[in-house]
């Protein structure tokens, strides 16, 4: 194994190598507060040491019998609260920095999904940009319990994305955070980011990147099975590039629009809604459709999916227990496509066996 | 009234408090503190093993990256197992074991205060241990939303969780009166003569760690209850979509939980406490500042909880109070740290192994306590919250802080509780290869946490391949000494031995090693005086 | 047994009892069944029943004994001490259970709701105002009407404020040695916490039926329910502890001097009252 650029090195010690303002502040505070503790640690441990070396009853010695002093008491009583100040002045300044969100060039908003994350340029360049970012790791480079990985693992294995964030170097970029079913947490190591996306509410970060690069990190709150496999990669480009890669998106958000009032056939819904299921519910219901018992659903032989259409229409739209709402995430076309394709798939053979965009987008009302 | 209408068979005696009951009743039926302690041990040391066991596979999966072993969703539902179960099934129970034993005959007191209730305490602590256990085999397996139940994965959650909620309700109830027994008992059963400020200190912490769990049990108990029935009765607590607030369920769980954690250490302060004065040959410095400082820590853990959430986003005054706060509690923990080494300092020491565990004790739980220090600073606490530092923060408080400690009362007093002396060879064996083990275990955790390894992680990116191995070796290491303890020390310690005197260590005092050892079924029944 | 004048032991110790091993494992079923009840599992309710059946059957039978030992003499008056320790103890756990939910209910109304309302969450929740009575931004909740002070929990205002002072009335008794007396205000205060509970099931079913108010009502109705709910189970544990005590008292268990059970039940009633007036406050005024 190799580092992962703009991740963890192999065997890495210490923090990462800060590219921002406040990760540089972080990393000396924590340099400092190690030399600190280090210190005492030797200071106290040496004072133990040299008693449990020399006041041993095998070497004869005799126990005195002091076994109070005011004096000492209060200074050590007093010295470690100066000790704590001192620690906590320098870390004031950093939080105030750090919760400093106002006057960013970019906001984006990053939706925590199980499991998976959404983005959405909000406000400056780029606005309007929004895309989903998966685990692009293959599988077969996981392997599961009792199936060795077929493939072998690369440098950045499970901190690669199929879309990756991308931001211009030296501009104050804010991240909001949201989620949408339970609460994953946004964080770049480098950056010195780290925040909570809670479901129902939105929370804010920023950083300003200053080196060109690529730069990695993962949901790191508890978010479900696949917690380990949502990472975050955010790719730091110069303004130029930033203006192309604005530019490319748009074109292909365009291209790839859809009429929600276009009719189409049941095979080409069928086609659409397999990658629709690859990517969203597979997770849960299994490529087999068969869930996982106990946990989630399977969709082969379901009532919901071989009943009445509107009722599943209003499942994805509006969730129910542990299935998120999907009224954000996937555009009409995706959740027609997908409920078409899961009533013709396995031994499904729905009455009502398929559904148009349109249905979908009368029932958001 | 008439006396004669109590007709129960056990009550026919004028000292019916002399009946010694044999075979299956004397344990199912005790009222017996120090029959009630053994069981809280046992049971403790059973669910050490069986978290221990949780925590093997865990350390097992993490040898390498990839999955080879468990699935993740089973691997989330073994870290939030072994969470549980080690922090209500392993560390407070023995806690509580040790209460038993030792607070009666500290303070010269005949039993505790509530002989039966303290039978029922104990007794549903395995009702509840069924009740977690066997929620592996529902559908969809146990909880697996960490130890902290965090909503609203914790609503996610299927059948196991709602069996979680009901036995942390069991133990919260038992807990609430196990402490309501030691609280009255310290308050109310001292011999004459002994005031609250010439008790021992082992009874002063425990008397603090009662009251908070008085204070903070219930709590918990009000947050689950609010998950209950938002999983189940249609209530908004912790959903936004209703005006409720999942973070919410984080400030009341943490305001249990950060005092929680200070339950499982001042019992441990207690123990050391009384350990290192014996063997140092010289009474304990600084008692009244050991008291103030002990009563400090549990006023503090109050007001911290947020520390726990600081990448929830706060407004940054919440953020500074709360840093603040929590770093002004190594002020107290240190003037705990400096009166034992005070202690020592001069003395004349020996060091059997109730010694040793104490001064690994105090070395090791400084690790852990200065690794907290950091964590509590807020900048330096987004960069390493649930990362693999917390991991090691927090094992090096609860495993070379609590059990250690532990270990050091276990080795300490079991002589008055069997009669018979442990053999001291394998007692520092047991010691010694501990203290490896577990730092080869937990130190390479900072590595990784520092470099930003997440915690609940069934894989991992392979540069965190190595560290990850040597601490899965260690894990395996330390598990074995822990059997070798339970099989080559407390087993033939038990059996027999050399026989132990009333009492063993030359610089103990207090009023237990005024008893014979092994101490008899009925001690003080007319209390002692204390001069 | 010794003669009733025998001096009782320095500390009773009672023997082994079969009591708290049997309550451990009637709890176990109880939870048992609740946990299948829950999940909706068809003997869940069953078993859950049966637990706490069996539960009422060992509890019934622990007291007894503990009633028992109290009346032939063998709790010394340190024993009485120790009950009042462990019942103002115990007390206070119950204040930190309702510490919880007045703290949900102050977070969900200073903290979370004005925060789901402020600028930020504009992209979340375009719509949503800061208005207590809140049930949530998302509208997946249907209107109800919030519940005011007047004229229900007012007039159980009265009555909760009435029973405290009869069981003090009662109390005076007692300790004057009027067990007719006593026994008259002791009832008195039960009939009062009855017919507290009798509105306040009547105030539930108007809530139910008129205002369209229900525990899923959003977070008002979570918090509503849950503090009056909570509240009420304690005043039915409160008269049911009060009923007991009554008993005693016609049984003659009492004296001048002793009553510790008496008191106990006492306080835990004026300690339900402050919970009201608690809840009075902050639930139905502000
Ligand atoms: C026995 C249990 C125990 C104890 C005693 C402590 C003690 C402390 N803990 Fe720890 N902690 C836990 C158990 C414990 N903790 C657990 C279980 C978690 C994780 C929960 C979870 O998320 O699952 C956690 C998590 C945790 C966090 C959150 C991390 C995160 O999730 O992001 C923080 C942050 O502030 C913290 C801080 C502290 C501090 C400041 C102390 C202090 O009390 C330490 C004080 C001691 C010393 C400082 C050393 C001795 C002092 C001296 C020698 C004096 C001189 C010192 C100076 C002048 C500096 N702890
Ligand atoms: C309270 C005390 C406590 C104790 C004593 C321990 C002990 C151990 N813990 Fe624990 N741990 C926690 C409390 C504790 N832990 C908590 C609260 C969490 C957080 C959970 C969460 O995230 O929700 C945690 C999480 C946690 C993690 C992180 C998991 C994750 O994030 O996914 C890891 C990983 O290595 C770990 C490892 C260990 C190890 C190796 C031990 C070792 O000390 C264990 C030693 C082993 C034994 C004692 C077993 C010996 C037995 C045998 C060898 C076999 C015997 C056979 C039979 C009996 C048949 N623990
Ligand atoms: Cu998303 Cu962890
Ligand atoms: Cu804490």
């Amino acid at each position: 194994v190799v580092d992962s650029q703009g991740g963890p090195a192999v065997r890495q010690l210490n923090l990462q190598t800060p590219v921002t303002q406040i990760a540089e502040q972080i990393y000396s505070i924590h340099n400092l507060m190690l030399v600190i503790c280090l210190v005492i640690f030797v200071a106290v441990f040496g004072v133990m040491f040299y008693s449990i070396l020399k006041h041993r009853k095998s070497l004869g010695h005799k126990a005195a019998s002091f076994h109070e002093s005011t004096t000492v008491e209060i200074a050590w009583t007093v010295v470690p609260f100066l000790i704590v100040i001192g620690m906590a002045l320098p870390a004031t300044k950093t939080v105030v920095a750090m919760k400093d969100t106002s006057n960013a060039d970019i906001t984006i908003k990053a939706t925590g999904m199980q499991w998976k994350w959404g983005y959405d340029y909000l406000k400056g360049e780029g606005e309007g940009i929004s895309f989903l970012s998966t685990l692009s790791t293959p599988r077969t480079q996981v392997g599961s319990p009792g199936v060795a990985p077929t493939e072998a693992r690369g440098d950045n294995y499970l901190l690669e994305v199929d879309n990756q964030v991308v931001v211009p170097v030296n501009k104050k970029v804010r991240i909001i955070t949201t989620a949408n079913d339970v609460i994953h947490s946004w964080t770049i190591p480098a950056f010195g980011v780290k925040q909570d996306a809670i479901p129902g509410f939105v929370r804010d970060t920023w950083f300003k990147a200053e080196k060109i690069g690529v730069y990695r990190g993962q949901c790191v709150e508890l978010c479900g099975k696949e917690h380990a496999f949502m990472p975050i990669v955010v790719n730091v480009v110069s303004d130029d590039d930033y203006k192309k890669w604005v530019d490319t998106k748009k074109k292909e958000m365009a291209a790839k629009a859809d009429d929600p009032n276009k009719v189409w056939t049941v095979d080409e819904l069928k086609q659409r809604g397999e990658k629709v299921y690859a990517a969203n519910c597979v997770a849960c219901h299994q490529a087999s459709g068969k869930g996982v018992p106990g946990a989630f659903p399977a969709l082969e032989g379901s009532l919901i999916v071989n009943g009445a259409k509107a009722g599943q229409v209003g499942i994805l739209l509006n969730g129910k227990n542990a299935m998120p709402s999907w009224k954000s995430t996937l555009s009409d076309t995706e959740i027609a496509a997908v409920i078409t394709y899961t009533r013709n798939s396995w031994s499904n053979k729905a009455a009502e066996n398929i559904v148009q965009p349109a249905e979908v987008l009368a029932a958001r009302k | 009234m008439s006396t004669t209408t109590v007709d129960h068979a056990h009550d026919h005696s004028h000292d019916h408090a002399h009946d010694h009951p044999h075979g299956f009743r004397r344990w199912l039926f005790a009222t017996n503190h120090k029959d009630i302690g053994s069981l809280y041990l046992w049971f403790a040391f059973t669910m050490l093993l069986s978290g221990g066991v949780l925590a093997l596979i865990i350390r097992a999966e993490l040898f390498q990256p990839g999955l080879q072993l468990v699935q993740p969703e089973f691997f989330n539902q073994l870290t939030t197992m072994h969470g549980l179960i080690m922090v209500f099934g392993a560390i407070m129970p023995a806690f509580v074991g040790f209460a038993n034993w030792m607070i009666p005959l500290q303070i010269g007191a005949s039993d505790m205060a509530f002989a039966r209730m303290n039978n029922f305490s104990f007794w549903l602590m395995p009702p509840a241990a069924i009740l977690l256990v066997s929620s592996f085999w529902v559908p969809g397996g146990a909880t697996a939303a960490g130890w902290t139940l965090y909503a609203p994965l914790s609503t996610q959650m299927g059948p196991g969780m709602d069996m979680a909620i009901f036995a942390v309700h069991i133990m919260g109830a038992s807990s609430i009166m196990g402490s309501i027994n030691i609280i009255t008992t310290i308050l109310n059963m001292r011999a004459p003569g002994m005031t609250l400020m010439k008790m021992p200190m082992f009874c002063w912490t425990w008397l603090i760690t009662a009251y908070l769990l008085i204070a903070v049990m219930p709590v918990l108990a009000g947050a689950i209850t609010m998950t209950l029935t938002d999983r189940h009765f249609g209530t908004s607590f912790f959903n936004a979509a209703g005006g409720g607030d999942p973070v919410m369920y984080q400030h009341i769980f943490w305001f249990f939980g950060h005092p929680e954690v200070y339950i499982m250490i001042l019992p441990a302060f207690g123990i050391i406490s009384q350990i290192v004065p014996a063997f140092a040959r010289k009474p304990l410095f600084g008692y009244a500042s050991m008291v103030y400082a002990t009563a400090s820590i549990a006023i503090l853990s109050f007001i911290v909880w947020a520390h726990h959430m600081f990448t929830t986003g706060m407004p940054v005054t919440a953020q500074l109070f709360f840093m603040y706060a929590t770093m002004l509690i190594s002020v107290p923990t240190g003037v705990k740290v400096f009166n034992w080494v005070a202690t020592m300092w001069k003395g004349s020491m020996t060091f059997e192994t109730p010694m040793l565990f104490a001064v690994g004790f105090i070395f090791v739980f400084t690790i852990g306590g200065f690794t907290g220090l950091i964590l509590a600073v807020t900048p330096i606490d987004i960069q390493l919250q649930d990362t693999y530092y917390v991991v090691a923060h927090f094992h090096y408080v609860l495993v070379a802080g609590s059990l250690f400690a532990l270990f050091a009362g276990y080795y300490y007093w079991s002589p008055k509780w069997t009669g018979f002396m442990y053999n001291e060879t394998r007692g520092q064996i047991h010691f010694w290869l501990s203290l490896i083990t577990f730092n080869i275990t937990f130190f390479p955790m900072h590595f990784l946490g520092l470099a930003g390894m997440p915690r609940r992680y069934a894989d991992y990116p392979a540069q965190f391949t190595d560290w990850n191995t040597v601490a899965s070796v260690g894990a395996f290491g330390f598990g074995l000494m822990q059997v070798y303890f339970i099989l080559a020390v407390v087993i033939p310690s038990i059996r027999g031995g050399k026989a132990a005197p009333a009492k063993p260590w030359e610089g103990a005092e207090g009023l237990e090693w005024t008893v014979p050892s092994p101490a008899p079924f009925h001690t003080f029944e007319e209390p002692p005086v204390v001069k | 047994m010794s003669t009733s004048n025998a001096k009782a032991p320095y500390y009773f110790v009672p023997g082994p009892s079969k009591w708290p091993v049997l309550a451990g494992a009637s709890l176990l079923l109880t939870m048992i069944g609740a946990s299948a009840w829950v999940n909706a599992v068809s003997w869940g309710s069953y078993v859950n029943f049966a637990g706490i059946f069996l539960t009422m059957v060992v509890l019934y039978n622990w007291f007894g004994d503990a009633i028992a030992e109290s009346e032939s003499g063998k709790y010394s008056a340190r024993i009485d001490v120790s009950y009042r320790w462990s019942m103002s103890w115990f007390i206070f756990s119950e204040v930190m259970f309702f510490a919880a939910f007045f703290g949900a209910l102050f977070y969900a109304r200073s903290i979370s709701m004005p925060w789901l309302a402020d600028l930020d969450h504009k992209v979340l929740w375009p719509d949503f105002s800061a208005q207590w009575g809140n049930a949530g931004p998302a509208g997946t909740v249907e209107a109800f009407k919030t519940m005011g002070p007047f004229p229900i929990p007012t007039i159980n205002t009265a009555l909760l404020l009435t029973s405290g002072v009869t069981l003090t009335i009662s109390h005076h008794a007692l300790r004057a040695g009027h067990r007719g007396t006593t026994a008259f205000w002791l009832a008195a205060t039960v009939l009062l916490g009855a017919v507290f509970m009798g509105f306040q099931v009547y105030e539930y079913m108007h809530a139910y039926s008129e205002l369209n108010l229900k525990l899923t009502s959003g977070i008002y109705g979570s918090t509503f329910f849950m503090l009056t709910g909570f509240h009420g189970f304690h005043v039915t544990m409160g008269a049911i502890m009060l009923s007991v005590v009554l008993y005693r008292v016609l049984k003659g268990h009492f004296t001048p001097e002793q009553h510790f059970a008496f008191e106990g039940a006492a306080w835990y009633w004026h300690f339900v009252d402050v919970v009201w007036l608690g809840l009075y406050v902050v639930v139905y005024w502000l």
